[in-house]
């Protein structure tokens, strides 16, 4: 595994186009909002409705406009796969993400791959814990005790079906 | 103009007014379906704070009771009384719909105050066999709706009201003039106030009106009373503008064998939508709401109804958004016809073709969204002017919302949620330790306070407890928490967010 502490990240090179990618850990939410603000376009956050942590755009502001953000709550965890394939095929926004605690299963992650081979965005699911699936990567995102002003990152790249392995500290 | 005589008006021209002095009710007792109640019936609205009668039913006129009347008097005149509260956005409704049936009489039809119609009947009524004809279908159509009308016809609109409203009949040609002379005052469409001071000066009739100086009459009463002696006389026109007909969007089409296959419906309704896209064109104007319903052997209707981020008129990509609804149509044992019809629709200029640009895919795909999920649910954040975290920022119906940036502020968390108090934090220091959903942490470092104060002005419960100090709380165990201190009615310890 590629320790690359202190280096800088590009994240659009690791979460390549036109897949679906997956991120989980406390630091996930940070993660998609650092990869949105690394690309340009509208993006679409999917979350089921009724959630108690809700995205704060003030929160989003230091990465990415909020004005970016379009925001989907379907009513249940098939409806948000339904429509994050639905956006995925359309590919009006450069990424995707969906909120979903109960990881996608093989097949529907499959679906989302397709979904995304069509529209050539990218799909970025939040999960709660791994389940063996098509993703493309999957990252473990956490933060670390640091300094007030700079808060600290450590990514671990834990699956990448085309590449190594790695683990940042980002800043 | 003074003293002009009715050579101002058109000559040969003839006005129709229909008086409606029980609409409200009576339109009422029908829409519930049972008109002609011989119980009294009225409508009760607000009136300058008083509860008052806006309309009776003729029972209720005949036990005594008047619009205007408050509603104690009215219960106390008449204990059996029957009230509805009154709906005047549905009464205009009622108006509206009243001067569309009435164009079988004539085309120029309007609306006069007191809910009465006006109809221009210039070389109208022979074909009804002569005037007094035409007054009685008239009089038997309205029977036929159960509605109460008092029909005058005169030369000017004036005279025709006034005729409706104070001596229901026919003035002949040349003779209105002669006929309003004995009337009083009050059939002026003039202002109570004005009709009791015209009486107090013994000017009762509109003959003694008519006789006395022009200059004196405008100086004491205004122009208006003027103008409207003049219009009633026929000295000034007053023509009627019908309602200009709303362009409706819609299309129907009869099939010749019952069809059942979703591929037939989706090939009907690209037809249809053609059509109706065709008209939107025309007047340019974009659908925001299309209805398509399927009318089965069994005369059952199945509908199917989609929105639109934004105003479209693209056949396809209309197409696109019904398919999935039509899909979960249920045919029975076939679709006789089919109807499509566009409920709301947008201005919309017409713009270039065939280029599909970046924020049209997002419309796009809003809509489609919007249709699977409901357009509430597909949503922008707004900045908001407020230094209350929660209220920084208001969520939008990204279909009836343009993106706005957001200024850069203090810093906030990613992840905001309802105040959850702190496990073990009482003292008025920052706890070292303290537990949070079910886990421990330890203070690493913090920094603030950052004092918010409630907004006065808005009545929040959470804010309640006044005064909040806010910290940012780095764990040893990773996680950047935004925590509060309240002080009243205790001090105590809240978490709010969560940072990244």
């Amino acid at each position: 595994m590629l320790d690359m502490s202190g280096h800088s990240i590009d994240l659009t090179q690791w979460l390549t186009q036109a897949r679906v990618h997956e991120a989980m850990g406390p630091g996930a939410r940070s993660f998609a909002a650092r990869l949105a603000g690394q690309l340009e376009g509208p993006v679409l956050w999917l979350t089921q409705a009724g959630g108690r942590d809700r995205l704060c755009p003030q929160g989003l502001v230091p990465h990415l406009d909020p004005a970016r953000v379009i925001l989907a709550h379907p009513p249940d965890r098939l409806g948000l796969l339904q429509a994050m394939e639905e956006v995925l095929r359309s590919g009006a926004a450069p990424l995707a993400v969906a909120e979903v605690a109960h990881a996608p299963d093989l097949t529907e992650s499959r679906r989302l791959q397709l979904a995304a081979a069509t529209g050539k965005g990218r799909g970025l699911c939040l999960i709660g814990e791994a389940r063996t699936n098509a993703a493309e990567t999957r990252w473990t995102c956490a933060p670390l005790p640091g300094e007030q002003e700079s808060p600290r990152q450590k990514w671990v790249l834990v699956k990448n079906k085309r590449g190594t392995l790695g683990q940042w500290e980002v800043a | 103009m003074a003293g002009s005589g009715p050579s101002a008006t058109r000559p040969g021209r003839r006005v129709l007014a229909i008086a409606l002095p029980h609409l409200a009710a009576e339109a009422r007792l029908r829409h519930e379906g049972n008109p002609g109640l011989p119980a009294p019936f009225a409508i009760a609205g607000a009136v300058k704070n008083a509860l008052c009668l806006v309309s009776v039913s003729p029972a209720a006129q005949a036990a005594g009771l008047h619009p205007g009347q408050t509603l104690a008097d009215a219960r106390a005149i008449c204990p059996d009384l029957i009230t509805r509260p009154a709906r005047p956005e549905r009464h205009q409704v009622t108006l509206r719909a009243l001067a569309r049936w009435a164009e079988q009489f004539s085309p120029l039809v309007g609306l006069d105050r007191d809910d009465t119609l006006v109809l221009d009947i210039s070389g109208c009524a022979h074909l009804f066999g002569g005037e007094a004809a035409l007054c009685a279908q008239v009089a038997a159509a309205c029977a036929g709706l159960n509605l109460t009308a008092r029909i005058g016809l005169a030369d000017t609109r004036g005279g025709a009201w006034a005729l409706a409203h104070l001596a229901p009949g026919i003035a002949p040609a040349g003779q209105t003039r002669r006929v309003l002379e004995d009337m009083p005052v009050g059939a002026l469409r003039i202002e109570a106030a004005t009709v009791e001071a015209l009486s107090a000066l013994g000017l009762a009739t509109i003959g003694a009106l008519a006789r006395i100086a022009r200059g004196q009459l405008a100086r004491r009463f205004g122009l208006q009373t003027l103008k409207r002696l003049d219009q009633a006389l026929g000295a000034e026109p007053e023509p009627i503008s019908p309602d200009r007909a709303r362009p409706h969007f819609a299309a129907r089409l009869s099939l010749p064998e019952p069809i059942g296959l979703t591929r037939d419906v989706m090939a009907g309704l690209e037809r249809l939508l053609e059509r109706v896209c065709a008209d939107l064109a025309r007047e340019y104007q974009g659908a925001r709401h299309l209805r398509l319903t399927a009318t089965r052997v069994d005369s059952r209707d199945e509908s199917a109804e989609i929105r639109l981020a934004r105003p479209g008129r693209d056949p396809m990509r209309l197409r696109a958004l019904f398919e999935r609804k039509v899909g979960e149509m249920d045919a029975g044992f076939g679709i006789d016809s089919l109807r499509l019809v566009a409920l709301e629709t947008e201005p919309l200029k017409p713009s270039q073709t065939g280029r599909e640009s970046k924020s049209e895919r997002v419309h796009d795909l809003i809509s489609r969204l919007g249709n699977r999920i409901g357009f509430e649910n597909v949503t922008r954040f707004q900045p908001n002017d407020s230094h209350i975290p929660e209220r920084a920022f208001t969520i939008a119906a990204a279909a009836w919302s343009e993106p706005q940036s957001f200024p850069a502020g203090r810093q906030r968390p990613l992840t905001l949620f309802a105040p959850e108090p702190l496990g073990d934090g009482q003292g008025r220091d920052l706890p070292r330790r303290f537990l949070w959903r079910a886990q421990r942490f330890h203070v690493h470092s913090a920094t603030g306070p950052e004092r918010i104060a409630p907004e006065w002005w808005w009545d929040d419960p959470a804010w309640r407890t006044g005064l909040r100090d806010y910290w940012w709380v780095q764990t040893a165990e990773g996680p950047r928490l935004w925590l509060y201190r309240t002080h009243h009615p205790q001090v105590a310890w809240w978490v709010q967010g969560l940072g990244d």
